[in-house]
């Protein structure tokens, strides 16, 4: 056997010199940003321009129009109505949901271990695939819900088809899908929580609806503001759930920024609106994160401060 | 091997004998009908080879096209070997599902994209993709001789369908005026008729509506009869094609249109007359009292397959789903029969409005040339007709196939009724809609205040007069009125 490695030329070794390193380390950053801020800057142009696929001769700069006719633009409202109130209602839902949870499962035993891990299932589903299950599940003719609704008297109960409960039925989607993602955080956060608060609590004989409101609760506000700052902005951009069972109805029940902007462009092809409605609804996001953002700070340093 | 047959299918196809002769024939010599169908349509690719046209002058050159999953997509591909074999070009495609085709066509064609040479698309799609200067005017292939083969005879292919595909791209300007550019040419459309379950209506001795009270009545007394099951399926979701189907075809039977049109070109909400209010409360009404319970979730999909499980009794909507829905693997097959369809007792004939699946060129291809040969060859007679006959291309655009003894005696045979509903309302079947660019805006919105109508929200007059009031506020704003 001949050693090939001897006669092989020796490896050249790239050297970046220690004044260029730290630009060569930041450029998959860099190149991130550029990706996400290129289409920002090109929805921006967009949004104040009177932009119409399907009539490019009136195409030009209205420079703000756009963003001053949603103020009697009375679908606007309606949007912005619509996708406030379903953030509202999922998100609260999924925490109060999540939390109780997470309690139950919070000691370390084989069974809540292995019910956490169960309970993650829904979250592995594509939010568009779980909207058509449960359209299938709220059908009318054959549905296994509607079944079970007819058993408690709800005989002719039309879910996500009727606009008095249309927004009760993606919220319960919703609330199915994401409650495991809140769920996982909150159960993660209690498990990593100091023990001797407790066990002082527990000599002391204090009360265990005390320590959950005195103790549990403020130490796990950081882990609460997370989860509600990640599930706050993405219910606020919600889509899949939404188009999947209703495109937005009936009527304009659930027409939420994101189903608004997805028909603009894509059916009416008027880039303009549906670029300005996607910049109001980073506006809203922007704002939302910043006050959780602050917030979560704030505690931070209180709880370093205290410690 | 086969030289007596494909004699024998090259006679047929040279007119030299008859299809009697061709079937007596074929069968002596063991062949299966389905085999003599593919002689003739081999047979018929060479006679195309041979008529003067050079078929071979993009040799080598390959297209691409973007197609949507659909039975007549079958057909194309089914045939495509015996175009390459003609013409001596390769074709290459992507299908998609119809839920994501046209966000595709709009990405691709919005980006100027030259990867796909032509598409299949609705016509309506053609008033946005037209005027954004996306697709180009076939007319001036169709009228040169030196790029269409002699036998193409584009005057075979059915009036109201091939105007449909038509526009001057002025607001209002109607279909296949004189001016019109030709955005698109047919593959096969689809007529708004009545198909309805003939085991139910037979059992329940029901009679087949014959205009808009009648079908009202017919569909309570149907929802009634069935227990179960619902009255009549018709589209409901938050979409412009709730609008298209049954409604507009029924709608614009009572003479009524979607907007006017002034004399200086400008346009005006048109669907809060008299008539239109009478019209809408009583659709609603029929949708409330018989309609599904889910209705405002129902896409064709929903509709179709309903009436082919036997869960409506019958619906007011596209003829072909009827004619897919009667096939096997449905609960329903061969129950299901069809009928012309006129909403205004006082009307002459039905009027149905169409829907259409045609092919269009991209602007942005690079081979366009090329591309017309297919595209000759797919909307030509030759490929309609195997397509009828071999493959589920129903409602084939052109009249010579309609013509044809084979394909009419194919429909008779399985579904009742579908010659004779066709006959009826082809004289008055086109697109009914006023072409414009804020076509799918207002349409949608006209859907969306239909929901709201019959969830009770609004009263059918103020929600008319309300819609009218946003229709025009946004005619206004794009220049339009």
């Amino acid at each position: 056997m001949s050693d090939t490695s001897f006669n092989a030329p020796p490896r050249r070794r790239f050297k970046v010199s220690r004044k260029f390193l730290p630009y060569v380390l930041s450029l998959p950053a860099l190149l991130t940003c550029i990706g996400i801020l290129i289409p920002f800057f090109t929805a921006v142009w967009y949004s104040l321009q009177r932009y119409r696929l399907s009539q490019p001769w009136n195409r030009g700069f209205n420079w703000g129009e756009n963003y001053l006719n949603f103020m009697t633009d009375d679908a606007f409202w309606n949007t912005l109505q619509v996708s406030l109130t379903y953030a509202f209602f999922a998100v609260t839902a999924q925490l109060l949901l999540g939390l109780g949870i997470a309690l139950l499962l919070q000691k370390r035993t084989m069974f809540n271990n292995f019910v956490s891990i169960m309970l993650l299932m829904p979250l592995m589903t594509a939010p568009a695939l779980a909207a058509l299950m449960w359209k299938l599940m709220t059908n009318p003719g054959f549905g296994i819900l509607s079944y079970l609704a007819s058993l408690i008297g709800l005989e002719d109960f039309r879910w996500a088809s009727d606009p008095q409960t249309a927004m009760l039925t993606v919220v319960i989607v919703d609330v199915w899908v994401y409650t495991p993602f809140i769920m996982i955080l909150l159960l993660a956060g209690l498990r990593s929580l100091p023990k001797q608060p407790f066990e002082a609590a527990a000599l002391d004989g204090v009360p265990r609806l005390f320590v959950f409101w005195r103790i549990t609760l403020p130490m796990l506000t950081p882990f609460l503001l997370t989860a509600t700052l990640f599930r706050v902005i993405e219910s606020i951009q919600q889509f899949d759930i939404i188009y999947a069972m209703t495109q937005g109805g009936p009527g304009n029940t659930l027409t939420v920024f994101q189903v608004e902007a997805y028909l603009n462009f894509f059916q009416s092809t008027n880039v303009g609106r549906s670029a300005a409605l996607l910049m109001i609804l980073w506006a809203i996001t922007y704002v939302l994160s910043n006050i959780f953002i602050k917030n979560w700070l704030r505690l931070r340093e209180k709880q370093r401060g205290e410690a | 091997m086969y030289d007596k047959e494909k004699q024998l299918a090259e006679d047929f196809v040279a007119k030299k004998i008859g299809r009697r002769d061709l079937i007596k024939g074929m069968s002596a010599l063991g062949v299966t009908t389905a085999l003599a169908s593919t002689l003739v349509n081999a047979a018929a690719t060479r006679a195309l080879a041979q008529n003067g046209f050079n078929w071979r002058a993009h040799e080598g050159t390959t297209i691409k096209l973007l197609l949507n999953q659909h039975p007549y997509t079958d057909a194309m591909i089914a045939n495509l070997e015996n175009f390459k074999a003609l013409t001596g070009m390769d074709v290459q495609y992507d299908v998609f599902p119809e839920d994501v085709y046209f966000d595709k066509v709009t990405a691709a064609l919005s980006s100027r994209s030259s990867e796909y040479d032509a598409f299949m698309s609705g016509a309506y799609m053609t008033w946005t993709y037209g005027p954004a200067g996306w697709i180009d005017d076939l007319n001036e292939y169709i009228m040169d001789p030196s790029k269409t083969n002699p036998d193409y005879n584009w005057e075979d292919v059915l009036e109201g369908v091939r105007k449909s595909c038509a526009w001057n791209g002025r607001p209002g300007g109607a279909l296949g005026s004189d001016d019109a550019m030709q955005w698109c040419i047919p593959l096969a459309y689809e007529q708004n008729n009545l198909t309805y379950n003939k085991r139910v209506f037979d059992a329940n001795g029901l009679s087949v509506p014959t205009d808009l009270d009648s079908l009202v009545d017919t569909a309570a007394a149907a929802k009634t009869a069935m227990g179960d099951g619902y009255g009549i399926g018709v589209r409901g979701s938050r979409s412009w094609a709730t609008i298209h189907p049954g409604f507009l075809s029924g709608y614009s039977n009572f003479g009524q249109s979607d907007l006017t049109v002034a004399g200086d070109g400008t346009l005006s909400a048109a669907m809060n007359t008299d008539v239109s209010r009478n019209f809408h409360s009583k659709w609603v009404e029929m949708i409330q009292n018989s309609g599904a319970p889910d209705w405002s979730t129902h896409t064709w999909y929903q509709v179709g397959t309903d009436v082919g499980a036997g869960k409506s009794a019958m619906m007011f909507d596209a003829d072909i789903l009827g004619y897919f829905m009667n096939g096997a693997g449905n609960a329903e097959a061969g129950n299901l029969a069809f009928s012309a369809f006129k909403a205004n007792p006082d009307a002459a004939a039905p009027t149905p409005n169409i829907w259409i699946w045609a092919m269009a060129m991209s602007s942005f291809s690079t081979k366009k040339d090329a591309t017309w040969y297919f595209l000759q060859w797919v909307t030509g007679p030759e490929h309609q007709l195997f397509g009828a006959q071999d493959m589920d291309l129903v409602n084939p655009a052109r009249s010579s196939v309609w013509a044809d003894e084979m394909f009419r005696n194919k429909l008779s045979a399985s579904y009742s009724g579908y010659v004779d509903m066709h006959d009826v309302s082809a004289p008055g079947a086109s697109i009914k809609f006023t072409a414009q660019p804020l076509f799918f805006d207002l349409t949608t919105e006209w859907a969306a205040m239909l929901q709201r109508m019959v969830a009770g929200e609004v009263p059918v007059d103020e929600g008319l007069d309300m819609l009218a009031e946003s229709v025009n506020s946004q005619l206004a704003e794009a220049g339009l009125r």
